[in-house]
């Protein structure tokens, strides 16, 4: 990222043809209607080295992933993952060999953790074909924009 | 008499979910299974009934590592059908973006899949705590890589530039001289890694494979060319049906390709070396000569020096024809539909990714074909555990289980959807 850009970045990570999965991609994309400028929103599909390359050089850094951890539907995890490590296996439906627990790692084995790094993870209900949310993934969803544009505020207030 | 039995449950560090399980009584190994659990998603089903320019938006989503080969074969397959031939600067942008695929896959499992077995390390991400500046050189050639496929492919995941006769849209000269500047260092990178992976310590293995790559009379092949093998084998695309078959076995979700005559093959950076090691730059060449490899290079643990040659040649080669790049009067030629079927095959980064598809008059898919590399490698890989486990039986079970999964990963298998979770069961009877 260079000079100038904004440096609060987030992150939607996701499938959004897997239903719930496809969560963190449609929370990041109404932020984006939110903060048309100041804010990079990003939808990655879950590689894991694509999201540190995404949150490089930013200061405050928000993902929103799909979760399936056991907890009721719609159940929102907020991760502070300066404070503690993020559990492998958390993620589950990340895509690939490299998901969003094993991206928080690495970088923080390479000591290139973002300042401040919040990992918002909504747990999921249906994760089989389709584009539409759970009416309970819904409802965190909205939530968790909230939570988030509240965050981001602050973020852009103390920038 | 006394048995044992290694077992995996999940594979860790390959794309996709599988498991591996090897029986062995007293001093003979009795079974070899690579299991593959992951559901099948019948792509070949869905795809017909769809108009032929859907069809390389739909394969891409095969693979989130190799969209490009699929994107690829798709189209040249379906040109093949319609009779079309893509030359000059369009079939230049094809090897370029393909070369940027080549090496975001191979920087990603140099690194961080395969590096840390050599060195070991459970995952890269403890290999990065000792190693952080090779990791870091390993994610900033796997964003070069990204950085092509994003450039010619509107992003990098899933691109959607690519279409049947071309692209959608194409770069002029100017938009590639910041990418110029990062390949070079890109390149001096790729040297480096071929550098690092020649001191890690290999055991010693070889087995008498089937090697099968395509071959081009003019080049290091990438989309176009024969279907070749170092037992005699050399066949256009269009005799792939009559040439290999794929079987169903009840312990995989994946059909296992073999040639009909001969049984396994083995294909990738390997196979493609081996087969066309006079292609490969001169820098390329001397790369591999100076880590200790010949020609033909036979141990598949020595894979990772192949693949890390194979980013010098890809970034060599990107350089090539970005210097030489004129950008083109149209993005793409004109397509008239035609009815008939049309094979493709082309050089996805683990290998040969073979597509037929049969066209109606209206340009719809009435039935299609996809073999992936991997699903071609897997009888050899089978094969290569049956090997090594029944050389290696006196190594201690722990070591003996993680250099199981090793063999596997000399393969970079792609299976999708990964995961971490490992047991090894060893069952006395």
């Amino acid at each position: 990222m260079t000079a100038g850009e904004p440096s609060v970045v987030i992150v939607g990570v996701g499938n959004e043809y897997r239903s719930d999965d496809g969560v963190g991609i449609a929370v990041a994309r109404r932020l984006r209607a939110l903060f048309p400028t100041g804010v990079t929103i990003l939808g990655e599909g879950g590689e894991g080295t694509a999201l540190i390359q995404a949150w490089q050089g930013a200061t405050w850094v928000m993902l929103v992933d799909a979760v399936r951890s056991g907890a009721p539907p719609g159940t929102i995890h907020r991760l502070d993952a300066r404070a503690a490590s993020v559990p492998t296996g958390f993620f589950r439906y990340s895509t690939h060999a490299f998901s969003v627990a094993e991206a928080v790692e690495l970088a923080r084995s390479l000591d290139q953790l973002p300042p401040y790094l919040v990992v918002y993870g909504i747990e999921g209900e249906n994760f089989a074909a389709g584009v539409e949310l759970s009416p309970a993934v819904e409802q965190a969803a909205e939530a968790v924009v909230e939570r988030l544009a509240e965050e981001v505020r602050a973020a852009l207030i103390r920038r | 008499m006394k048995s044992r039995t290694i077992k995996v449950d999940y594979l860790a560090r390959v794309e996709g979910e599988g498991a591996l399980l090897v029986k062995i009584k007293g001093q003979q190994v009795t079974d070899v299974k690579l299991k593959i659990f992951e559901p099948p998603r019948f792509f070949e089903a869905f795809l017909r009934g769809r108009k032929f320019h859907e069809v390389p938006d739909i394969t891409a989503r095969i693979c989130g590592i190799c969209p490009i080969a699929y994107q690829m074969s798709a189209c040249h397959a379906i040109e093949d059908a319609f009779g079309i031939k893509i030359a000059g600067p369009i079939r230049d942008l094809r090897r370029l973006i393909y070369c940027g695929e080549w090496i975001e896959s191979h920087a990603l499992h140099v690194y961080l899949l395969h590096a840390p077995d050599f060195l070991g390390y459970e995952d890269a991400i403890r290999m990065a705590k000792d190693h952080p500046d090779e990791v870091k050189r390993g994610l900033r050639l796997k964003k070069a890589g990204n950085e092509i496929v994003r450039l010619l492919g509107g992003r990098e995941i899933h691109p959607i530039n690519v279409r049947v006769g071309g692209f959608y849209k194409v770069p002029n000269k100017k938009e590639f001289s910041a990418l110029t500047e990062e390949l070079k260092w890109t390149r001096d990178a790729a040297l480096a890694t071929v550098g690092w992976v020649a001191t890690f310590a290999f055991p010693d293995f070889d087995l008498d494979y089937e090697f099968v790559a395509l071959r081009h009379p003019d080049e290091y092949p990438f989309n176009e060319g024969r279907i070749v093998s170092n037992k005699g084998l050399d066949i256009a695309v269009r005799e792939y049906d009559q040439t290999f078959v794929e079987d169903h076995v009840s312990h995989s979700n994946a059909l296992q390709s073999r040639l009909k005559e001969r049984n396994s093959y083995f294909v990738g950076p390997q196979a493609r070396y081996n087969l066309n090691f006079d292609k490969l730059s001169p820098m390329a060449q001397e790369a591999a000569r100076s880590a200790g490899l010949g020609p033909v290079c036979r141990n598949p643990f020595q894979s990772i020096i192949v693949r890390s040659v194979e980013m010098v040649y890809a970034c060599d080669e990107a350089l090539r024809l970005i210097e030489q790049y004129e950008m083109p009067d149209k993005p793409a030629v004109n397509v008239e539909l035609r009815v008939g079927t049309g094979y493709g095959c082309t050089e996805a980064p683990r290998g040969i990714c073979y597509h037929r598809y049969r066209l109606d008059d209206r340009g719809v898919i009435v039935d299609a074909k996809i073999v992936p590399p991997t699903s071609q490698n897997l009888k050899t890989i089978e094969g290569d555990l049956w090997q090594f486990v029944q050389t290696h039986l006196l190594v201690q079970k722990d070591k003996l289980q993680w250099q199981c999964e090793q063999v596997v990963r000399n393969y970079d298998p792609c299976i999708s959807c990964a995961t971490h979770f490992l047991k090894l069961h060893i069952e006395p009877e």
